[in-house]
């Protein structure tokens, strides 16, 4: 089918909202995380079990992208089509799901567990009173089924790119988006309409419109989400995107570990051309626009514009200086726009909803919401869009549940390894771009990681430093040297070898690769060492002055010691992987501190608690 | 095969397996047509690796000479840019591949004592082969199942939860 | 349009698109640099931005720029010397040092390495950071390149002068992070590559990371043999460079002065390439005119430059039968030591050392050739760079500049004009039409200074009346001017009689073997300039009047392209591209 014009795209949703549809709707959340956590087996069970029941009709079956629900993984969600009524089945296993499709639509099923706080799922592109996440960029991820894109015309889909090119100019849209001050998701926060209009004030001729998908911060996977559950939604804003700078080519950069994510993308980008969202003469306005897509291949360093822009070329990912600017000379030369997934997934509703309602949310200067990845030491693991200026305090405590274990909530890391860690001081910060920065943080792609009591903030440093390290392309010096001796120093304090001389080089290097790296990944690198330095010098002092490590965590500074609390049942003896535990059955056990290899496995063994780190 | 295999002087007594991958790569090649816009033919070269490094397994010195002759690159330019990228390697890896995500959220949870595990049992390193070639060892940068966390993956299996008990029990299932 | 702006509170106004590096250059306000490369002479410029050491302060940003890459802006207030910015210059170069040998002592590139130099001027007398060093295998695989990347600092002038300048493409940056480097494909050794030697790179390096394979010891050796006898040949371009490496001005003519050293040094005869240059005339002029009769072959190309044939050789095989057969002047001149001249002093041919002093490190390769050996001796033994032999003149403790100026031993010192400019791009063409010229007309003509084919222009064109023969002819320096060449001949593009190729961008006087211009192009003009005033003040400047050369067609050879000459003075030329197995 092809839609020959904004009206025909209005009847056609018009239609497919008509089409009679089972009374019950079942949601089966078939992300890669559902899948890992054994979502197919839970649909193989459904699927059979609607087969055996004859229930085609009464109940219909969709596999969505992923719900958010990242803790309860395998999910599903039960919808009543007329009601609303839903309900949420966390932890699902096949067994369940003959009680669960028994149950129906009122009552829980016996014996499972559902998801009862309205947590996810408030009210379509709002924030309700009392509501603590609003969906813009997740609008249809986990809701739509993503391999369908007559779901997505019946719920608005391609009716911003319908208005913008029977109504709007391309100046019109550039105009709405800087209005509404949408900003880059991706990390630095650009004002994506101050890039859009670079790219437009450039001379015409060949243009393009990239999205850069190579989501590769550690602990943040939203842009995955949304291309796993929400494809359509990009290519209509990256389309939109381009008869606003005048491109007549969209390119998606995609890390190749997302299989998922690209097959899903190639099923779309076939619907859409096959619907004349792409091609030729869009909707009768005389516009052309293709997309195509290249892959990644893991450097995370891709993930700056020139590098990427440079990585599609065929080439080492190498950033290069700017200026010259992308959207003067981006890829092959020709002025390009580099946005993420997140950011062009708000674009289609800032367009149809308008600038003034997108600023309703979010900050004054950071208009909207923002998808974080809440990981780490949460008690719920999960994605969650909330607008911005919400405090810290709402989205670990309220969305994420607290601490896993009733732990201590020790410090939460943002903007993964270019970021840094916000203690609980701040927990009530409301945050956006602005107020990340000013307390040594940044807003990045949004990964949130959770740490308790039991982490080392000396050792999280160099775990983050360790990833730059990996993923420095290697070609300034101080990215290449100057983190690789940051790290070092890191290694000597946690090794128990650093002194306070250590602390004050860290310092003084730290300062030069802020000021002097080639691209954003080395600039950024000393920020999460910084950030400890500054919230937990006593940390640092600890492990330099004492040899100690606070938190119990660098194996170099502990030993693993058997207190009299030992009944000598002889677990830890059986499970130790290296033999150094002796003693006779129901006698006091022993470590071999020398053998020891400090992997823990007694700690976590001892039933008694007999087992002790000091 | 065309003629602008560069890779050997006699193709012909090539193994028929070998010359069979070969010959799908070529195919695959030149489906893209990389001929038409010689400026920008470099463009298709991290896809071309990928596949070839589907087909192969890695991407051996004849299969680096074959794409670079095709696309009119220098080997140099091809070798820098598969060294660049972790997904890539010119190394046989072994029949598992096994990956220890060391992404944030299993970093936190324990990966690293996960990892050791591994190492140990192995008695490889991170990035190497066993010597029998059953078991390839490496890390990888998150894989978005942070819920999981910490998760390893062997080929495209995800074991989610892991602790350092549970790496004989993945070892023994590969042995199966 | 221009921009104006203020480096340390000093206005400039300089042209838009300038870097602040060369706004500060107009103020002669010194940046330091490192990474930084240009040769504004062949339109090459390496603007990496990458070793970070250019940084300087501009008012409102938030971070140091690097002046080498940044471009002026109106109203830029530009401060290069504040505290932040030194410390920021002297952490970097902390850096380096630290993931650097500090074996200056006994680097090959000691006293000319642009690192030990920063370090001087930034008075770096403590190193604050230390740790892991990268370690690599040296690679001393071919005789002509030595790879030490141990002392790689990342810079990529190499790579830009491999791939970019000479479109050779041997080298990429490969791994990433503080494991990257620059290598061949594969890490394999330059040995096992498609590499020519022309040394472009070893020019480029700032560092030890490349030089030269060293063979000044077997010279000494061989100058203490006393069953040896040792002739040293010199080839054109070194007379107007070796004077610079001991303090003389850049295009000095220090032939007289070189000649006296290398008899001081012991050489039992000193002899000029020049003399073979002269010969290889004879035999290429003869067989152009041939060609040209015949129109078979067209056009000839020129063969005395070791890596541009090697270079033909990989990446147009299709095309080995354009350049002629005549060896190149280095190995004409083995080939005949170690007969006409072995017979005439009546020593065997296994008894003589042929050492080179050459401009050039393929030339070190080419030496070693399999077929230029006869009964399994070689024709030349031994090649030294210019930079060597200026090592062995101060190793001997000779004061070079208080010389007084000697001349050649004859036969094989004799020379002409013509062969002198063999040192500049276009020298080869302008002697092979000097000679060309009288040959058709049969006179001795008087007009012979081929200006067209003069300068370091990258490609130059001349259409000369030869007699009534409109002779086309091109001029082509570096190698990725002669790709754009070769290719276009292929197309079909292009016509021509004859075309002089040179690998090195400017010819030999820019040589891989040459004292290190480190980017200062003025000295190659002067060079250039010194070759053209060297062929001016001599008596004989077309090849075919030299007496001796006469003479040696006279007692030995017969004629130009006998079949003496042939077995003695011409080659054949190897597919490398689809070698046999």
């Amino acid at each position: 089918m092809k839609i020959e014009s904004p009206a025909q795209l209005k009847k056609t949703a018009e239609e497919f909202r008509s089409r009679p549809t089972p009374p019950v709707k079942l949601l089966v959340s078939m992300g890669t995380c559902g899948i890992a956590a054994g979502t197919a087996n839970v649909l193989k069970a459904v699927r059979e079990e609607v087969t055996k029941r004859r229930l085609e009709n009464a109940l219909e079956v969709v596999e969505v992208g992923c719900m958010g629900l990242c803790y309860a993984e395998p999910t599903l969600m039960m919808v009543d089509q007329t009601t609303g009524r839903r309900l949420i089945y966390g932890d699902v296993t096949a067994q369940q799901v003959p009680a669960i499709l028994s149950a129906g639509i009122t009552e829980p099923a016996p014996g499972t567990r559902t998801i009862e706080r309205n947590w996810y799922y408030p009210e379509f592109e709002s924030a309700g009173p009392g509501e603590l996440q609003a969906r813009i960029v997740l609008r249809n991820t986990g809701r739509l089924n993503p391999e369908s894109i007559d779901e997505y015309i019946m719920n608005d889909g391609y009716a911003a790119l319908a208005k913008v090119l029977t109504t709007m100019k391309p100046q019109d849209v550039i105009d709405v988006i800087s209005a509404s001050g949408l900003r880059g998701r991706g990390g630095g926060g650009f004002p994506t309409g101050r890039k859009w209009q670079f790219a437009a004030q450039q001379p015409a001729g060949e243009k393009f419109i990239i999205c850069n998908a190579d989501e590769g911060d550690p602990g943040a996977f939203m842009d995955r989400a949304v291309l796993e559950g929400d494809p359509h939604a990009v290519l209509e804003a990256m389309t939109i995107g381009g008869y606003a700078i005048g491109a007549q080519t969209g390119v998606i950069y995609i890390r190749a570990e997302y299989p998922l994510a690209v097959k899903r993308l190639e099923n779309a980008i076939a619907q859409a051309r096959e619907y004349g969202f792409l091609g030729k003469n869009i909707m009768g306005s005389g516009f052309d626009f293709n997309i195509e897509i290249k892959f990644g291949a893991g450097a995370f360093v891709c993930g700056e514009e020139t590098a990427l822009i440079h990585s599609i070329e065929g080439k080492r990912g190498e950033p290069t200086v700017k200026p010259p600017f992308p959207a003067v000379e981006g890829l092959w030369k020709r002025p390009s726009v580099v946005n993420n997934v997140e950011t062009y997934a708000c674009i289609a509703a800032i367009i149809r909803k308008g600038a003034e309602w997108f600023r309703t949310l979010g900050t004054e200067g950071s208009p909207g919401t923002k998808v974080f990845a809440l990981a780490g030491k949460v008690s719920k693991v999960g994605l969650a869009e909330v607008p911005m200026g919400m405090t810290l305090r709402q989205i670990i405590y309220d969305i994420g549940d607290g601490i896993k274990f009733g732990k201590q909530f020790k410090a939460v890391q943002t903007g993964g390894p270019s970021g840094g860690c916000i203690t609980a001081k701040n927990l009530d910060l409301p945050i956006d771009y602005e107020s990340l920065k000013a307390i040594g943080s940044m807003m990045g792609s949004g990964g949130m990681i959770v740490m308790d009591e039991d982490d080392c903030m000396v050792n999280i440093a160099k775990f983050f430093l360790e990833f730059t390290l990996d993923e420095s392309c290697g070609k300034c010096t101080p990215c290449r040297i100057g983190n690789r001796r940051m790290y070092e120093m890191l290694e000597e304090i946690t090794d128990g070898r650093g002194t306070l001389e250590t602390i004050e080089k860290l310092k003084t290097l730290s300062a030069t690769i802020k000021d002097t790296a080639l691209c954003g990944l080395g600039q950024t690198a000393p920020n999460p060492v910084l950030s400890t330095l500054k919230n937990f010098e006593d940390e640092y002092l600890a492990h330099v002055k004492e040899s100690r490590c606070p938190a119990g965590s660098c194996s170099k500074l502990i030993r693993y010691v058997i207190s009299d609390k030992c009944v000598g049942c002889g677990l830890c003896l059986h499970r130790c992987p290296v033999n150094c535990i002796t003693g006779e059955r129901k006698m006091r056990h022993q470590i071999d501190a020398a053998k020891c290899i400090k992997c823990g496995v007694c700690y976590q063994t001892c039933k008694f608690h007999a087992v002790e780190k000091i | 095969m065309s003629d602008q295999c560069c890779c050997c002087s006699d193709c012909g007594a090539m193994p028929p397996e070998l010359k069979r991958k070969f010959d799908e790569l070529d195919r695959y090649i030149a489906e893209l047509h990389p001929d038409d816009n010689p400026d920008r033919s470099r463009g298709f070269l991290i896809q071309i690796l990928h596949r070839a490094q589907g087909l192969f397994g890695y991407l051996p010195e004849d299969v680096q000479k074959f794409v670079a002759a095709r696309l009119k690159l220098s080997p140099a330019e091809v070798y820098g840019v598969i060294s660049f990228y972790s997904y890539f390697t010119d190394k046989p890896v072994g029949r598992y591949k096994i990956n220890v995500c060391t992404g944030t959220a299993c970093f936190v949870k324990g990966a690293s004592k996960v990892l050791d595990e591994f190492k140990r049992r192995l008695n490889i390193k991170e990035g190497e082969t066993t010597e029998d070639g059953k078991f390839f060892l490496g890390a990888l940068r998150c894989v978005g199942a942070c819920s999981l966390a910490p998760v390893v993956m062997v080929n495209d299996k995800v074991y989610g939860n892991m602790t350092a008990e549970k790496v004989a029990d993945i070892l023994k299932e590969c042995a199966e | 349009m221009n921009v104006n702006l203020k480096i340390n509170d000093r206005p400039v106004t300089v042209e838009a698109g300038s870097t602040i590096l060369e706004a500060a250059e107009k103020l002669d306000i010194k940046i330091p640099t490192l990474c930084h490369f240009k040769m504004d002479c062949f339109h090459m410029e390496h603007r990496s931005a990458s070793c970070r050491i250019c940084v300087v302060e501009v008012k409102g940003r938030p971070n140091l720029a690097p002046a080498c890459s940044t471009p002026v802006m109106e109203g830029m207030e530009v401060k290069t010397n504040t505290l932040r910015a030194i410390n920021a210059r002297r952490t970097i170069l902390d850096l380096l040092l630290s993931d650097h040998p500090k074996d200056c002592l006994t680097c090959p590139k000691n006293l000319n390495c642009q690192l030990q130099e920063l370090a001087q001027e930034m008075g770096l007398h403590h190193l604050l950071f230390k740790g892991e060093q990268s370690t690599y295998n040296k690679d001393l695989s071919s005789n002509a390149i030595a790879r030490d990347l141990d002392k790689c600092i990342m810079c990529r002038r190499c790579e830009t002068a491999c791939n970019s300048v000479q479109t050779v493409g041997v080298l990429s940056g490969v791994g990433r992070g503080f494991k990257a480097v620059v290598a061949p494909a594969g890490l394999r050794p330059l040995a096992e590559t498609e590499c020519v030697f022309c040394g472009q790179c070893v020019q480029a390096c700032p560092v030890g990371a490349l030089s030269e394979i060293d063979y000044k010891y077997p010279v000494w050796r061989a100058l203490n043999d006393p069953g040896k006898t040792v002739v040293v040949q010199t080839a054109p371009a070194v007379r107007v460079a070796i004077g610079e490496s001991f303090g003389l001005e850049p295009g000095s003519i220090s032939t007289g002065k070189m000649v006296a050293a290398l008899r001081m040094l012991g050489f039992d005869k000193v002899f000029d390439t020049d003399f073979a240059a002269d010969l290889t005339i004879m035999e290429e002029t003869t067989e152009l005119i041939e060609r040209v009769k015949n129109n078979r072959d067209l056009p000839i190309l020129t063969s005395c430059c070791p890596g541009w044939v090697k270079f033909l050789e990989h990446q147009f095989p299709e095309l080995i039968y354009m350049p002629s057969t005549a060896k190149s002047p280095q190995q004409m001149f083995g080939a005949i030591t170690k007969s006409y001249y072995a017979q005439k002093i009546g020593v065997a041919p296994e008894n003589i050392v042929v050492v080179s002093v050459m401009p050039c490190l393929a030339k070190k390769y080419e030496a070693s050739r399999e077929e230029f050996s006869r009964n399994g001796v070689r024709d030349v033994d031994i090649v030294i760079s210019t930079r060597e032999l200026a090592d062995m003149i101060r190793e001997a403790g000779i004061q070079f500049d208080q010389l007084d100026e000697e001349t050649y031993d004859s036969p094989l010192g004799e020379s002409t004009g013509a062969a002198v400019i063999f040192g500049a791009t276009g020298g080869v063409l302008e002697a092979a039409l000097r000679t060309a010229a009288d040959w058709i007309a049969g006179e001795d003509l008087q007009e012979i200074d081929f200006k067209a084919v003069r300068g370091l222009e990258g490609i130059k064109e001349a259409t000369v009346k030869v007699g009534g023969l409109e002779l086309k002819a091109a001029v082509c320096s570096g190698l990725g001017n002669a790709r754009k060449l070769l290719e276009k001949i292929k197309r079909g593009e292009a016509n021509y009689h004859a075309i002089e190729i040179m690998a090195c961008p400017g010819g030999c006087l820019n040589g891989g073997g040459q004292p290190y211009h480190h980017g200062d192009t003025t000295i190659l003009e002067k060079r250039m300039e010194a070759l053209y005033r060297a062929d001016a003040g001599l008596p004989i400047r077309k090849s075919h009047q030299n007496p001796s050369i006469q003479k040696l067609y006279e007692e030995f050879l017969g004629e130009p392209g006998s079949h003496c000459a042939h077995t003695l003075l011409h080659t054949t030329y190897i597919d490398r591209k689809h070698p046999k197995k």
